[in-house]
């Protein structure tokens, strides 16, 4: 058994989270310290697989100086964190943007999509 | 031109007020914002986080912005909006309230209003304001400014960075930085504790393994023409740099992310009495400050951690302001309960409540003045203790709150004062 201290990321109130897991079983895990189910699913997922939000920037090739921001849907594995980032230096949109379109879909195969977060007209 | 309401800035709270004001029946309100967009700042914090109370979900701060800005185009016959306009001089005279404004179209002109809502936000602690020594090369931002230039205009401030001071715009930016390809160093904290959020010291550095080192500061800033180095020490409990800690650290940039202030030089030049804890107005149970049908919320009244609660303010602001032009709340009588902040607790808002004016909850928000493990919140009718709330934790960086029943304070004959302190 393995256990980890976390600061749940779940909301603003930063539990703090003790997880006693085996490694890679999700069955396992048992957490303590949390005061909602959110901190139950963070805590399970944050030893067994990690996910974060990537949010970014991709260029807009029709307003000179202007970067459109982004985010994926749902959240990616942590490991992806850095080659997504850098997967959206060789992505481009038109204006104008809206909220919700589609830049790519599956973004380097890891299911989730990228959005425009951002209107531009 | 004349208005029922005028509302100076178009960012989270200003668009939150003017929303709550037309659905409170008000009918003619105006929106001055200085920018070419609405939205405020929440247009280049592009990292999600924000919307979890209010649309419980987790959104962008574009998108957070574009919910409130869809809800005034859903009300434009109640809500004008005039941008690339700044707002130079509020006069208030009697009833009349007399707002100045400049901008490149019209020049400078006036609009005179019945109520006016302060939703100016806030400003960054330039370097200017913090005293640190050394040469003036280029390459230090304030983390705002870097934060503007990385998510708007899509170009990196540097490579190797280094962030003074860990609040929360300084950890998104360490984040961010990071993605974008640079090197940070670290954050430094001068104080024991940092003053962000928990959740963005996970997220921002824990994930990327940027230390962050409490009870340090910077010392030297070297570099002629663009930053080289700075070099940093530890403090000690004066926060003096401790000698034999200096290390120096070569980089090319340094954000400064040390606090910030809200922006009232309108608000003091019209005579709105300010409270020295927050740098924003006192202001009452109707977020009205000193002077009547003067209206002041969000970052512009006390900063705040998370936007959620900055709109929430604001609607009962805008609701208030409603209220105050369409006469349907009793005027401010002389009988009023004084709000005290007691032992570890920094400020409240508001400073001061009418029993005649309340709704049914009262909502009092506070920040605590060091972190403390296992307070009870405890809240004081006079010299009688009426409540003790436990906590684990609480922190300067989070803000708390203690929400009170009107009936309960109606209740009391004669109190004076109601006091919120950590036990």
């Amino acid at each position: 058994m393995a256990e980890k201290i976390l600061t749940c990321i779940g909301c603003p109130m930063g539990c703090e989270l003790t997880v006693n897991y085996t490694e890679g079983d999700a069955d396992s895990v048992v957490v303590t310290g949390n005061t909602c189910e959110k901190g139950r699913i963070y805590g399970t997922n944050e030893v067994i697989s990690p996910k974060r939000t990537v949010t970014g920037t991709v260029n807009v090739v029709n307003r000179e100086g202007t970067v459109v921001s982004v985010k994926t849907v749902p959240e990616i594995p942590k490991d992806m964190v850095i080659p997504v980032s850098e997967e959206l230096n060789n992505l481009y949109v038109e204006a104008p943007t809206h909220i919700g379109d589609v830049v790519v879909r599956d973004i380097l195969g890891t299911g989730s999509d990228l959005l425009i977060t951002k209107n531009i007209i | 031109m004349t208005k029922d309401i005028v509302i100076i800035g178009g960012g989270p709270a200003g668009l939150a007020a003017a929303v709550a004001a037309r659905d409170a029946g008000a009918k003619e309100i105006l929106v001055i914002e200085r920018d070419e967009i609405l939205g405020g700042i929440l247009n280049q914090c592009i990292h999600n986080g924000f919307g979890l109370h209010t649309f419980k979900e987790e959104l962008t701060g574009p998108e957070y912005a574009s919910r409130f800005i869809k809800q005034v185009e859903e009300r434009r016959d109640g809500i004008d909006t005039l941008l690339k306009t700044i707002v130079i001089d509020v006069r208030a005279e009697g009833d009349t309230k007399t707002v100045t404004c400049m901008s490149k179209e019209q020049g400078i002109f006036t609009v005179d209003c019945k109520s006016v809502i302060l939703a100016m936000g806030c400003r960054e602690r330039p370097r200017g304001a913090l005293n640190i020594p050394g040469l003036r090369p280029a390459g230090v931002y304030s983390a705002g400014t870097a934060q503007r230039i990385v998510n708007i205009e899509g170009r990196l401030p540097g490579k190797n960075v280094v962030i003074l001071g860990s609040g929360d715009i300084g950890l998104i930016m360490a984040r961010r930085m990071t993605l974008e390809g640079a090197k940070v160093h670290a954050v430094l904290e001068l104080m024991p504790y940092s003053g962000g959020l928990k959740r963005n010291i996970v997220q921002c550095l824990n994930d990327f393994d940027i230390p962050l080192r409490l009870s340090t500061t910077v010392i030297d800033i070297g570099g002629r023409e663009r930053l080289e180095y700075v070099v940093t020490a530890e403090v000690d409990k004066n926060l003096k740099p401790i000698p034999g800690t200096e290390e120096k650290i070569e980089c090319d940039t340094l954000l400064l992310s040390c606090g910030l202030l809200p922006e009232n030089e309108l608000t003091e030049a019209m005579g709105v009495k300010i409270n020295p804890k927050t740098g924003g107005a006192e202001v009452d149970e109707s977020f009205e400050t000193s002077i009547s049908g003067v209206f002041s919320c969000g970052n512009v009244l006390h900063v705040h951690d998370l936007v959620d609660f900055v709109s929430e303010e604001a609607k009962e602001a805008g609701k208030r302001a409603a209220a105050y032009v369409l006469n349907t709340v009793p005027a401010r009588s002389t009988n009023e309960i004084r709000l005290v902040p007691g032992a570890g607790v920094r400020y409240t808002i508001p400073v001061s409540i009418r029993k005649e004016r309340l709704e049914d909850l009262l909502t009092i928000r506070f920040r605590v003045t060091d972190v403390y493990k296992d307070p009870e919140i405890c809240v004081y009718f006079d010299d009688k203790c009426i409540r003790r709330q436990k906590k684990k934790i609480v922190a300067p960086g989070e803000m708390e709150q203690v929400i009170l029943r009107r009936q309960d304070i109606c209740a009391e004959e004669n109190i004076k004062e109601i006091k919120i302190q950590l036990e």
